[in-house]
């Protein structure tokens, strides 16, 4: 009786602790999936967001006349027809002359704490009107750009409602863009349905592919939270770089040939991929990654090579392309004629 | 007489030398979820005083990199692993801005007072 009566004590332990265990497991890979999810944007009080500024802003994107030629605008690069990037190795701009590094997405730009590759803008009103004035993109002198606006009506009207009192001005053109980049966030995707709950909404592969991700591949190393972004920069070794990157901006050893880690959401519609356009294919990106990259020069300490099988990279590859969002419907502004 | 004298004062400097060696304090902060943490509290400021030195400390999963290009002091610690730290003595009166090159959102100003 007593022996039984103790059997019993230890089954009911034994359950409570596995149990116990469940429920921390279950708990903690929760918590892991939770830093998935997508956090409220945070907006600067000097330029808060209202449809009026997002209107002007988008006109502004879309319009040619922002260029020095009047036939680059910012859509011509950051196209949303192809990742909101322009499906090019290395950038193309003023003269159809290619720039030294590729075009980066603004999808989800608004979460960045530094723009840029090299992150040499803290803003995104600082950012916007870099392009525009610089050279080699869209070689547009700020002064001829507010002189050419300020012909337009439409423009003087946009303008006012956006910004009231405030006038056409640098400023303004940069907050109006700003504001526009800040709704240019991404959709759900199969991801983040998984991160909910719908165990069905990615596969097997996927699913394998997430934790070698987060484990083996030490992708998170870098790739983080809803973003997968650290706001860091980092030399990853690619070949054929002699770009000093953010080491422009500061000289510190380990930011030579560094560069800012870039958004994987959307990834599967953004290639070519890295700084320069060095991989065509996810694949050959993590093959990049498997090797522990090709110039080790300089390679930022937390890259190492990874020892994944063949299955494992497409794994990683198949959990990659299920950060594409669903259709993000674009309406193309008419721009102010007159 | 002189040589008294001239005793006394090495003997003096020798104190006051002694005495700020003893009061010089060596802290300790942490380096977690890519902030400056001091007892479990991200901090972005930190008073010290001339002659103390600080031991940042890796809790991450990740590399860390400590450097200041400040007047006050300009130096590069290199970057390390979890669990290892590096240390830097401040000797000069002002303010040093710190951070990580890696992750620029580490930011901590640390203020040397005399």
């Amino acid at each position: 009786m007593n022996g039984n009566r103790s059997a019993t004590w230890i089954k009911t332990i034994n359950m409570s602790l596995l149990c116990f265990f469940a429920v921390s497991i279950a708990s903690a890979a929760f918590a892991e999936k939770s830093d998935y999810i997508q956090p409220k944007l945070k907006v600067p009080a000097k330029n808060a967001l209202t449809p009026e500024r997002v209107a002007l802003g988008k006109a502004l994107f879309f319009d040619p006349r922002l260029s020095g030629s009047n036939w680059i605008s910012c859509a011509t690069c950051h196209n949303p027809a192809l990742g909101w990037s322009d499906g090019l190795p290395k950038a193309i701009g003023e003269g159809q002359e290619v720039l030294d590094r590729s075009t980066p997405t603004i999808l989800n730009v608004a979460y960045n704490r530094k723009q840029m590759w090299d992150g040499r803008d803290r803003s995104l009103e600082d950012q916007a009107t870099g392009p525009i004035e610089a050279a080699g993109e869209m070689n547009q002198d700020l002064g001829l750009l507010i002189e050419e606006l300020s012909e337009y009506q439409g423009y003087i009207s946009l303008f006012e409602s956006a910004y009231p009192g405030e006038g056409i001005t640098e400023d303004t053109i940069s907050k109006a863009i700003a504001s526009f980049e800040r709704t240019v966030i991404a959709t759900e995707s199969p991801f983040d349905r998984w991160v909910k709950g719908d165990e069905s909404a990615i596969s097997s592969s996927a699913k394998r592919g997430f934790h070698l991700f987060e484990g083996k591949a030490n992708c998170v190393a870098c790739h983080q939270n809803h973003n997968f972004v650290d706001d860091g920069f980092h030399n990853i070794g690619l070949p054929n770089s002699d770009d000093p990157g953010r080491y422009t901006f500061v000289k510190v050893k380990v930011l030579k040939g560094a560069f800012k880690t870039p958004t994987l959401r959307d990834i599967a519609l953004t290639a070519p991929y890295m700084h320069n356009g060095a991989y065509n294919t996810l694949e050959e990106v993590v093959e990049h990654y498997n090797q522990g990259g090709v110039d080790k020069s300089n390679l930022d300490p937390n890259i190492k090579e990874l020892n994944l099988t063949k299955k494992e990279v497409n794994d990683v590859v198949e959990f990659m392309n299920t950060l594409t969002g669903t259709h993000m419907e674009i309406t193309i502004p008419r721009l102010p004629s007159f | 007489m002189c040589r008294v004298n001239f005793a006394k004062s090495c003997l003096f400097l020798a104190a006051i030398s002694m005495s700020s060696m003893l009061s010089a304090e060596e802290h300790t902060i942490e380096q977690k979820d890519k902030a400056f943490v001091l007892s479990d509290q991200k901090i972005e400021t930190f008073t010290v005083n001339v002659g103390d030195s600080i031991s940042f400390k890796n809790q991450d999963p990740w590399f860390h990199n400590i450097f200041s290009l400040s007047d006050i002091s300009t130096f590069d610690l290199g970057s390390y692993p979890k669990g290892e730290f590096r240390t830097v003595k401040f000797e000069t009166p002002g303010e040093a801005e710190i951070e990580c090159a890696i992750h620029p959102q580490m930011y901590l100003v640390v203020e040397v007072k005399e």
